[in-house]
């Protein structure tokens, strides 16, 4: 579990210094799913980079797309893509688009636009086991992507059809875009809705890649549902003057304060 | 043309096992063969046109071929940005289609009316448009939809429409098919609508103006050689189609006469005014109340021919 760890704080890092120097949004989104990711691509996920088109391999979207930095330094870790191409997030003729873009190597799928990533992910589902494969779909979502409509449409579709191939997991930071989630839509009672609707759910710690293997590792929670994963966490996490705010939604970290933080990510100082 | 359509998708579903069909609770007394033939390609997604499309996208994505169908304008701009962003943007292998183009479903009302859809699918990168007039060219533009390879609009019309072609015809995608010659005038039309185009031009004839009847049953692309002979060698063109006159086959047709610098000695488009139809009837009793009808057609060809 050591790798996971240091691979969720090579995302953190990876993160502040694309947004840094990009001068983009959504850290705090990267932040608070570092650890999900981590435990994704190290230990879940059946991809391989030499051979990202394997038809067997598990599927992953990401439908909070706007974090996408974070996913990107994950596949430049497991040799998806060079880390060079890091350097150049956001850039001018880059090749990594501030949104998850499924023409890098090892992404699946395209999102941005809230809402976008489960119906796919049902659509997959449903092809995995038309084809009879065991392959599964992972798909991440926010808690402004559990806001939209499409994303009910699937939820409800996906229990209706059984799909325990499917894994939804919910980078559960309780913080949209203009405020604290309970403030505009509150997902609560979360547990028992989604439970209400088919889903098989389990609540874990979004920071601990203990608690995230064990979960993910487990599914599916039951036989003939799909699984939901509340995973609590902090938006931000890592980046105390930062942590748990809306602004790390929008605000990069400074030039002045990047070496500080980042000698934090990497716990060199308290 | 949907009975006709749905035999033939089930025809080509018979050899092809690619082919799954997501609905959104929508094709009672059409869809249930399909339904009953093929149960494990065959979802109905319940009245969720957002989900239908995604969930298409994501069945297409695996190597499928996915089918999404409804009525009017639900599963094009009820599901816009999921066509936009997933169908199109990833290429997948989806078809839309949709039952009832135009003002099929009459008096219904403007809910059910589609006459915007040309216009806007139209302005989505990477997707084929069809909109096939009779039944033969609904089961030509069917098998040429499976063939293709990615986003494909298909604009059905609703039933009882009467064939304007004689035959079966030789179709391509993106080659107009000419029903009659004539060199005095070219109507181009779309959809169903050309039963009446050719009782205009039938009018017409009596008079001495003898027109080309052109179905561009394929919007996008458009067949830019098709626009420029008729404008070298016939005495102008009017287009008909049953929709919003902004960004339909007029417009089409319009921006490849710009953009070549053509020179028709006449040009017309009939469409429906820039207006939500709000009027109440049948889709013939509609048409007319718009002057797309036969004989609106007629007296618009002689005014455009006039000037």
């Amino acid at each position: 579990m050591e790798k996971c760890k240091q691979i969720a704080t090579q995302i953190r890092v990876d993160s502040v210094k694309m947004t840094n120097a990009a001068h983009s949004g959504h850290v705090g989104s990267m932040l608070s799913m570092a650890e999900i990711i981590a435990v994704l691509y190290e230990k879940i996920l059946n991809v391989d980079p030499k051979n990202p088109k394997a038809p067997d391999r598990d599927r992953f979207i990401l439908s909070k797309g706007h974090a996408a930095a974070g996913v990107y330094s994950a596949l430049a870790q497991k040799g998806f893509i060079p880390e060079e191409w890091l350097s150049r997030y956001y850039c001018d003729d880059g090749k990594l688009m501030g949104h998850i873009s499924h023409k890098v190597p090892g992404v699946e799928f395209s999102t941005g636009s809230l809402g976008h990533g489960l119906p796919v992910a049902v659509g997959m589902a449903i092809a995995a086991r038309y084809a009879k494969s065991d392959r599964r779909v992972f798909c991440l979502t926010s808690d402004g992507d559990m806001n939209e409509g499409s994303t009910w449409e699937a939820i409800m579709f996906a229990a209706q059809e059984h799909l325990d191939n499917l894994i939804l997991i919910l980078d559960y930071n309780k913080i949209q875009a203009l405020g604290f989630a309970k403030d505009i839509e509150d997902l609560s009672p979360l547990a028992d809705r989604m439970e209400n609707f088919g889903w098989a759910v389990r609540e874990v710690d979004g920071h601990s890649v203990e608690d995230l293997y064990e979960t993910l590792s487990a599914v599916p929670f039951e036989k003939g549902k799909p699984s939901f994963v509340i995973a609590h966490t902090v938006k931000a996490k890592g980046i105390d003057y930062l942590e748990n705010t809306v602004e790390s939604h929008y605000r990069f970290v400074p030039d002045e304060k990047i070496d500080g933080v980042i000698a934090k990510l990497r716990g060199e100082v308290k | 043309m949907r009975a006709v359509f749905n035999k033939t998708l089930l025809e080509i579903a018979k050899k092809d096992p690619r082919i799954h069909m997501v609905l959104a609770d929508i094709g009672f007394g059409e869809i249930e063969p399909f339904r009953d033939t093929f149960p494990e390609r065959y979802y109905n997604v319940g009245v969720a046109e957002q989900n239908m499309t995604g969930v298409a996208c994501g069945i297409a994505m695996e190597g499928n071929i996915a089918v999404t169908y409804s009525i009017a304008n639900f599963p094009t701009l009820r599901c816009l940005e999921q066509i936009r962003n997933d169908v199109c943007y990833h290429d997948a292998n989806v078809k839309i289609v949709i039952i009832g183009g135009g003002v099929s479903y009459g008096a219904l009302g403007m809910s059910h009316h589609s006459t915007e859809d040309l216009a806007i699918m139209r302005a989505l990168p990477n997707i084929v448009i069809e909109v096939p007039c009779d039944n033969y060219e609904a089961v030509a533009a069917t098998h040429a939809m499976i063939e293709h390879n990615g986003p494909f609009y298909y604009r059905c019309g609703y039933k009882g429409e009467k064939d304007i072609h004689s035959g079966p015809i030789d179709f391509k995608i993106g080659k107009a098919n000419t029903v009659r010659e004539g060199n005095d005038v070219t109507l181009m039309f779309c959809g169903p609508i050309g039963s009446e185009v050719v009782k205009a031009a039938d009018m017409l004839k009596e008079e001495g103006i003898n027109c080309r009847i052109v179905s561009m049953h394929t919007i996008k692309p458009i067949d830019k050689d098709a626009i420029a002979d008729a404008c070298k060698n016939t005495g102008g063109i009017v287009t008909i189609e049953e929709h919003n006159i902004i960004g339909g086959l007029g417009a089409a047709v319009a921006e490849v006469i710009a953009d070549e610098a053509l020179c028709p000695k006449a040009f017309k488009r009939l469409a429906f005014p820039d207006v939500n139809v709000a009027k109440i009837g049948g889709q013939a009793w509609i048409r007319d109340q718009y002057g797309l009808q036969a004989n609106g057609i007629a007296e618009s060809v002689r005014a455009a021919l006039k000037k």
